[in-house]
């Protein structure tokens, strides 16, 4: 019989990811629709005091599994580790964000566990024998289906931003189990070099509140310093459309759209965006869309909540400073 | 060296999806295309090719349209391309055709196996690195960067915020992220030329594979389309009224900020 919602906790630098915590926060709801026990799965070395955070977010059992080995991620390390554990534990289920790690790993960890796998899910129900079924987005959200796992354990990643995380209840408490790293050779074999982590004080689009994202309407790299103004009064990230990003003016990892990222914050500010259908795919899920753009008979207006017809040369700078003042209120 | 480009035929990113009568995707009348990232793909297996020596076969899973794909990727400079065709395989999940591509490229020679990091299709990015699970040699996905030197390879990685550097030996499969390097367009000469390049078509029998074989492990309840959004409100004014006023209503009535 299988047992327990396995939540993988992914942690960098000993701090963990929003999503992970948003994770327990909604398998908490499945772990007792089901009357299973949530369980927090954290590798990484020098983690023991991760536990508390997991436990106060959710977890009824916590599987730390601390090595050096484990301290940076590599796909062969962890699906290794994984395999095991869940070859041994049989849980019911098991889930993790989709972030860079998440995208690469569960892939590799379902195919050798022979199990399928529901990639950047936006929502999760059980269904009558507490199997899930996944809405995923497809054709980057022009669409979505609707998917479920014939076997066990059931496997999704998880867009980051689709569930809330609970409210820490430092008051919970979790059984911790500590397990060992028994790493296979051949899951050895590619070598991690080197981590380099651009320095950015802005979060990442894909986990970002509140995205300012700027297109062919910017009218070069050296404009963007005005979204940065803006984005940087509320933290928000900032993005760029394709236009953008193909005339050389920001790098890919700031793309919004189908060959760019997805992205469904609470507030989206497109500026300088004429709307194009793939641009649309990629953000058209976010809570509040604002556009800014000198022609009004751009398509961003057609799916925006508010629009200001105008120069965003003249716009953003103004409502950089009205933000400020709502922030300073 | 022996390169394996595998890519997928996917709708045009301008198309606008529809379902029809059954309550299926429908793909009358929409253009279709090689998927973006597996471009980037085969411009890597060509250029690798071209520096290296050997042959670079492009692989695809699909029905007889996708031929079309392989023509262009035959144009762009791929040596040859195998089309794995078989209406068993027409509700194929990644885990069906992870078996089904490993079992393909079993019995071709590969040193390096290239694939796009996602298809724009599914958005599932799962088949390059359960590729390299079945075929059991290290993967590394969403590459920027690539260099093979003899039989090693150096690739950096795009992460959240930033990049890594992995090194293996071959073989190795690899997935490829916007920005590893920029797709040729194929030339006159080369779409001449693809139409005489061989173009092989298997069936799962081909493979010594039954549809016994490939029970899926996903099965797809449903589709539905989003809500169309609506328009909202313009707001009047100059660019200091309109400004006010916007940041008013995101507090006011949005309550966000």
């Amino acid at each position: 019989m299988a047992k327990g919602i396995f939540i993988i906790v992914e942690q960098r630098n000993l701090e963990i990811r929003k999503v992970s915590l948003e994770l327990l926060g909604e398998g908490r709801k499945i772990a007792d629709a089901a009357g299973e026990p949530l369980v927090a799965v954290i590798l990484g070395q020098g983690i023991d005091g991760l536990a508390a955070t997991v436990t106060a977010g959710g977890a009824d059992k916590v599987i730390l599994i601390d090595d050096a080995k484990l301290a940076d991620y590599t796909t062969g390390a962890y699906t290794s580790v994984l395999n095991k554990l869940i070859t041994k534990e049989q849980p019911q289920t098991v889930l993790m964000g989709n972030t860079a790690i998440g995208k690469d790993l569960a892939p590799r960890l379902a195919q050798r566990l022979g199990v399928g796998l529901a990639s950047d899910c936006t929502g999760m129900e059980a269904d009558a024998s507490n199997f899930l079924i996944f809405k995923r987005p497809i054709y980057a959200g022009k669409a979505f289906e609707y998917v479920s796992s014939t076997v066990r354990p059931v496997m999704a990643t998880i867009r980051p931003n689709t569930f809330k995380a609970a409210d820490p209840n430092a008051s919970r408490t979790a059984e911790i189990v500590k397990e060992t790293a028994d790493i296979d050779a051949a899951d050895m074999r590619a070598i991690l070099k080197e981590v380099a982590i651009a320095a950015s004080k802005r979060p990442d689009l894909t986990e970002a509140n509140i995205i300012v994202s700027g297109g062919r309407g910017m009218g070069g790299p050296e404009n963007y310093v005005i979204l940065e103004a803006l984005a940087d009064v509320v933290g928000a990230a900032v993005g760029a459309s394709r236009a953008a990003v193909d005339a050389g003016w920001k790098e890919h990892k700031f793309q919004v759209g189908q060959t760019g990222k997805t992205v469904a914050p609470t507030l989206y500010i497109a500026c300088g965006i004429s709307g194009a259908i793939q641009h649309l795919a990629g953000m058209g899920s976010s809570k509040f869309i604002v556009a800014i753009n000198k022609d009004p008979e751009a398509n961003i207006f057609n799916v925006a909540d508010y629009g200001i017809v105008g120069d965003l040369f003249e716009v953003v700078p103004v409502l950089t400073e009205e933000f400020k003042k709502l922030v300073n209120s | 060296m022996n390169i394996i480009v595998y890519i997928k035929q996917t709708f045009d990113t301008e198309a606008k999806i529809v379902l029809d009568g059954s309550g299926k995707i429908d793909a009358n009348g929409v253009n279709l295309i090689i998927n973006p990232y597996d471009e980037f793909a085969i411009e890597e297996g060509i250029r690798l090719k071209e520096k290296l020596g050997g042959e670079v076969t492009a692989v695809t899973i699909g029905g007889a349209r996708a031929q079309e794909a392989l023509r262009t990727a035959l144009a762009m400079g791929i040596d040859k391309a195998v089309l794995i065709s078989d209406p068993a395989l027409e509700n194929a999940d990644d885990w069906v055709n992870a078996e089904v591509l490993a079992k393909a490229i079993s019995t071709m020679p590969c040193d390096l196996a290239i694939a796009g990091r996602i298809a724009i299709d599914d958005g599932a990015s799962q088949i390059g690195i359960r590729l390299a699970e079945k075929l059991n040699v290290p993967s590394i996905s969403s590459i920027l960067k690539l260099d093979v030197t003899g039989t090693h390879v150096t690739a950096t990685r795009e992460i959240d915020g930033g990049t890594e550097t992995i090194e293996a030996d071959l073989p190795v499969v690899l997935t490829a992220q916007k920005g590893l390097n920029d797709p040729r367009y194929p030339s006159v000469a080369g779409i001449m030329k693809a139409k005489k390049k061989p173009l092989q078509t298997l069936t799962l029998a081909d493979l010594g594979l039954s549809a016994g074989d490939l029970a899926q492990k996903m099965s797809v309840q449903k589709y539905t389309l989003p809500e169309a959004r609506k328009a909202g409100q313009k707001i009047p004014g100059d660019a200091a009224q309109a400004a006010h006023e916007l940041a008013r209503l995101l507090r006011e009535e949005a309550k966000i900020l």
